[in-house]
């Protein structure tokens, strides 16, 4: 059985550069609640691919820039 | 702590006041005597029956308070989105909730293979209601708490 990804992502550094978003306006406009938001910061909730997509097209980056794989977590297949 | 983690103590809290209020009421009518009479059996099917509008309307006029006293007391009125990490969470109560009751059927089952009155049986099934409940407000909080 494959042991599971460990997915990171940028959305901190990002609502940063588009000014200071706050995860409410964030939440907003991908259309889920702030808790939603606050826990895909921190990691603890892997979002659908539909809605990491609406969260990438928010900040207009592609979804890899967004989301990412944290290193050491990828092929270690057990 | 968040809307929902609040909103799952409510639940929480409020189906063991009902549960607990609405017995505690209705224990004063069982009939007295042969515990296989019919008499048994047209209480308990009553007391199920009634219990589901009393926990319904309870259930409303308890949320209609905690709404009002959590606008006033956060100062902010909470959203009415339900997205999909809400879905997930609800599901995973659920079947939480759903593993506890069925096994407190089976307990029931096995009170009547056991000889024991039916009276039994359906306060096997209350109590399993009851938990199921409980299991399903706790899980909802661990997961709210946790992130997911």
């Amino acid at each position: 059985m494959s042991k599971p990804l460990v997915i990171r992502n940028n959305i901190r550094k990002l609502r940063f550069n588009h000014d200071e978003m706050t995860q409410q306006a964030l939440a907003d406009q991908v259309g889920v609640t702030r808790q939603t938001i606050i826990a895909i910061e921190n990691a603890k909730y892997s979002p659908s691919l539909e809605l990491a997509f609406r969260i990438a097209f928010t900040f207009d980056m592609p979804l890899a820039e967004v989301f990412f794989v944290e290193d050491g977590s990828v092929g270690r297949n057990s | 702590m968040s809307f929902q983690e609040r909103r799952s103590i409510v639940d929480l809290v409020s189906s063991i006041l009902i549960t607990a209020f609405y017995s505690a009421y209705m224990v004063q009518r069982f009939p007295a005597g042969d515990p296989y009479s019919p008499d048994v059996f047209h209480f308990w099917g009553a007391f199920f029956l009634i219990l589901i509008p009393v926990a319904i309307v309870a259930k409303i006029v308890i949320y209609i308070i905690f709404y009002l006293l959590n606008t006033v007391a956060t100062r902010e009125e909470e959203s009415s989105i339900t997205d999909e990490r809400d879905k997930l969470i609800e599901q995973k109560a659920q079947m939480n909730s759903m593993y506890v009751f069925v096994i407190g059927v089976l307990v029931g089952m096995v009170s009547l293979v056991l000889n024991m009155p039916p009276s039994v049986m359906f306060i096997i099934f209350l109590c399993a209601g009851l938990v199921s409940e409980m299991v399903s407000n706790i899980s909802k909080f661990y997961f709210y708490r946790r992130g997911f």
